[in-house]
């Protein structure tokens, strides 16, 4: 019965939409390129949409928090847990922690062709960090960590600079980070561990 | 019509936002000199900073919201000819929003408030800069109430009537800011002035930056929308043709308005504080914002066609050059155009979603929203003001042919300043750097941009410095004989009927507004308050 009632007055309101719609006047070119216009932008959305549902291509959007008064205190980000690890599935990760003015650990070294799942916080206020010529590239925010996995095709020297203004050093913020080729970095993982960890200092 | 009164009120704005103008121009060129590493002795991030922050806040704040308001008073008593309603009260928000400036102004220029225009926390500005920018916003809403009060009485007096164009674009732009400007709103009172005053302790930048992203795209429409309005109501007649299509128009702001403002978390593809689902349905809302730009492009080039055919054109591109070139009005959208054109396609590469992380937060950022802020929306505002600077003092515009110049200078400088500032981004620079000390390979290939930048500004400043000069030659030149001019409107090619109600009114949209709202900002505002946060405490900088 009411749900009659509801149907009637929808069909009564898609009637008028109708009507209105027609009582203004629209040039037939004007249509055409509306018509041109709404299938450009289909495409686009179609494209996007189309590949984030089943490409998996999403910008870093984990909403993941933490507290970053204290990530000296949490497990993941104590300094020891910095920087590249290999986790248990044999995925390679990275911590970072980001601070005015610097990336922590200042340098480091990942293998080319390979997924890596970066995890970086701050420790006191918004920053961002891009790897330029690449799509590593994310807001950190306090308070949350920012989580992108990406993979770096090209083996080379690259800087990682802060993006977003943070202080009055902000162009000061930026540190190195080495894409070595894969089989070349597995067996310097696998090396005994003398090299120094962490990293050298970059200016 | 006597309207003495409402030129002094629209008089005012109006040179408040050009001196804002004036004084950020210099900044902009101070700050590619400073930047370039040329001269040593002018290296200083905390003057450079103060700058930035002081040309962002005048720019797109003063400027803007000054201009839009005096705008909006003269189209409002001009196209329903009757007086602006309550005078007193358009007095008062101009004072208030004039305090609320120099109030702002203080912590800037002192290097109190070097937070940046977007001043994302838990970086802590002066609590004066907040308070003098909620002190602005208020006055610009005293505005939207009187432009709204005064649509809603000329449709109650003429019943079955059409509101003209012009002024249901200006009705429609103070509904956009009222909804756009209730996030920043938030943020600042709730969060930001608290926190300053020590009144809280912590706050949340994850809930802060999605509050103030709620406000920063349909803010760009609210600044946009003068610029589309001149373009529909002014450039037919100007150019010596009529409006292609009346009804068109209005659509046009109607979807500018509605889709201005679910969209806002393409400003937060790369934050770690929503989730992708939002940010997509954000970024697909981007995408349907671009039709009434890309039918605003229609119907305008259709206008000029009528107008060049009328004026003697032939063929398929003969119009184009019968066009009173020499008319600024005209001379302007054909430039702003231009600019839409190359800025509107940065724009499609800023909106796609995954592929924004190449250029996030780089050069090319500045470099777009240069382009088409100060580029095609700022030229307009340029060529309105050569315009109704006759209307408004009652004398003749005391150079066409500087005007002429000015505008073709400023087109040229913004050319010569965004493509190298596009170019700088796609090679990685990222934005707000007062140097560059990275140690790099990269960073070599950044300097003849900078150098290029430095040429742009330069012809950018000389360009608003004649702007500026041909205003106030125009104001104090003394009147030799008789002078009157009077605003007019353009005329559309058909007759209009009588209009449904959904393109004469705005009550409909304001509630699809609300449920669009609801959304796509519900959600992703309340899972703060769900979620177990961590605020950050007070931080200078």
């Amino acid at each position: 019965m009411q749900n009659d009632t509801i149907k009637a007055r929808g069909l009564q309101i898609y009637r008028e939409v109708l009507v209105q719609l027609n009582a203004i006047h629209i040039d037939h070119l004007e249509r055409k390129w509306i018509g041109i216009s709404i299938l450009i932008i289909s495409l686009l959305v179609g494209i996007i949409t189309l590949d984030a549902f089943f490409h998996g291509v999403n910008p870093p959007s984990k909403v993941e928090t933490i507290d970053s008064a204290s990530l000296h205190l949490s497990k993941e980000f104590a300094e020891e847990n910095l920087g590249v690890q290999i986790d248990d599935k044999g995925n390679v990760v990275v911590r970072m922690v980001a601070g005015r003015y610097s990336f922590f650990p200042k340098h480091i070294d990942v293998p080319a062709e390979t997924p890596i799942t970066f995890r970086w916080v701050s420790m006191d206020v918004v920053h961002g960090v891009h790897i330029p010529m690449t799509n590593m590239s994310t807001m950190i925010v306090p308070g949350y960590v920012a989580e992108i996995t990406t993979s770096f095709p090209k083996p080379g020297e690259y800087p990682l600079l802060c993006n977003e203004y943070c202080g009055l050093g902000h162009n000061h913020m930026w540190s190195n980070i080495s894409v070595i080729e894969k089989e070349q970095w597995t067996s310097k993982q696998n090396a005994p561990a003398s090299a120094p960890k962490g990293g050298s200092a970059n200016e | 019509m006597n309207n003495a009164a409402e030129k002094k009120l629209a008089l005012s704005h109006l040179w408040v936002a050009f001196a804002a103008f004036i004084v950020a121009c210099f900044m902009g060129e101070y700050q590619v000199l400073e930047r370039s590493g040329l001269f040593p002795s002018l290296e200083s991030p905390t003057v450079y900073f103060a700058s930035v922050s002081t040309h962002g806040v005048l720019m797109a704040f003063v400027l803007t919201t000054f201009f839009i308001m005096g705008f909006g008073y003269y189209i409002a008593s001009t196209s329903l000819k009757q007086p602006v309603w309550n005078k007193p009260l358009a007095w008062g928000g101009f004072w208030l929003a004039l305090i609320g400036v120099v109030l702002a102004a203080l912590p800037l220029l002192s290097g109190k408030a070097s937070v940046l225009y977007t001043f994302y926390p838990p970086i802590v500005a002066h609590a004066a800069f907040y308070i003098g920018a909620t002190l602005l916003v208020v006055g610009s809403w005293v505005w939207c109430a009187i432009m709204l009060v005064m649509f809603t009485q000329w449709k109650k007096a003429n019943p079955g009537q059409n509101v003209p164009l012009a002024m249901f674009a200006t009705a429609a732009n103070a509904l956009l800011w009222l909804w756009a400007s209730a996030g920043v709103a938030l943020e600042v009172l709730f969060q930001l002035i608290p926190f300053s005053l020590g009144w809280i302790d912590t706050i949340d930048p994850g809930l802060a930056k999605t509050l103030f992203a709620w406000t920063l795209h349909p803010i760009v429409y609210f600044w946009l929308i003068p610029t589309y309005t001149a373009f529909y109501v002014f450039v037919p007649k100007q150019a010596g043709g009529f409006l292609f299509s009346d009804e068109m128009a209005r659509l046009a702001f109607v979807v500018l308005v509605v889709f201005a403002l679910p969209i806002g978390f393409h400003h937060l593809y790369m934050d770690p504080e929503q989730a992708k689902g939002w940010k997509l349905l954000h970024g697909i809302g981007t995408f349907v914002v671009a039709l009434p730009t890309l039918v605003t492009g229609f119907t305008v080039i259709a206008s000029l066609e009528i107008a060049g055919r009328l004026r003697g054109g032939k063929g398929l591109f003969g119009w184009i050059g019968t066009l009173p070139w020499t008319n600024p009005m005209v001379l302007a959208v054909i430039l702003a155009l231009l600019m839409l054109i190359f800025g509107g396609f940065g724009g499609i590469v800023n909106a796609s979603y995954a592929m924004n992380a190449m250029i996030h937060n780089t050069a090319w950022v500045p470099g777009h929203f240069h382009l088409i802020f100060a580029g095609t929306t700022v030229i307009m505002y340029l060529a309105i003001a050569y315009y109704l600077w006759p209307i408004l003092v009652g004398k003749p515009l005391f150079s066409n042919s500087m005007a002429l110049v000015q505008l073709w200078t400023w087109f040229i400088g913004m050319s010569v300043l965004t493509t190298p500032w596009h170019v700088l981004g796609l090679l990685g620079q990222p934005r707000r750097i007062s140097t560059v000390v990275y140690n790099n390979l990269l960073t070599l290939s950044w300097k003849p941009y900078e150098l290029m930048m430095i040429l742009g500004g330069l012809i950018l400043l000389g360009s608003a410095c004649l702007f500026i000069y041909n205003l106030v030659k125009t104001q104090l030149t003394p009147l030799a004989g008789e002078f009157t001019a009077e605003i007019e409107y353009a005329e559309p090619i058909h007759a209009v009927g009588v209009l449904p109600e959904y393109l004469n009114g705005l009550m409909l949209w304001n509630k699809v507004i609300a449920v669009l709202m609801a959304i796509s900002f519900g959600y992703p505002i309340l899972q703060f308050f769900f979620m177990k946060t961590f605020g950050s405490s007070v931080w200078g900088y």
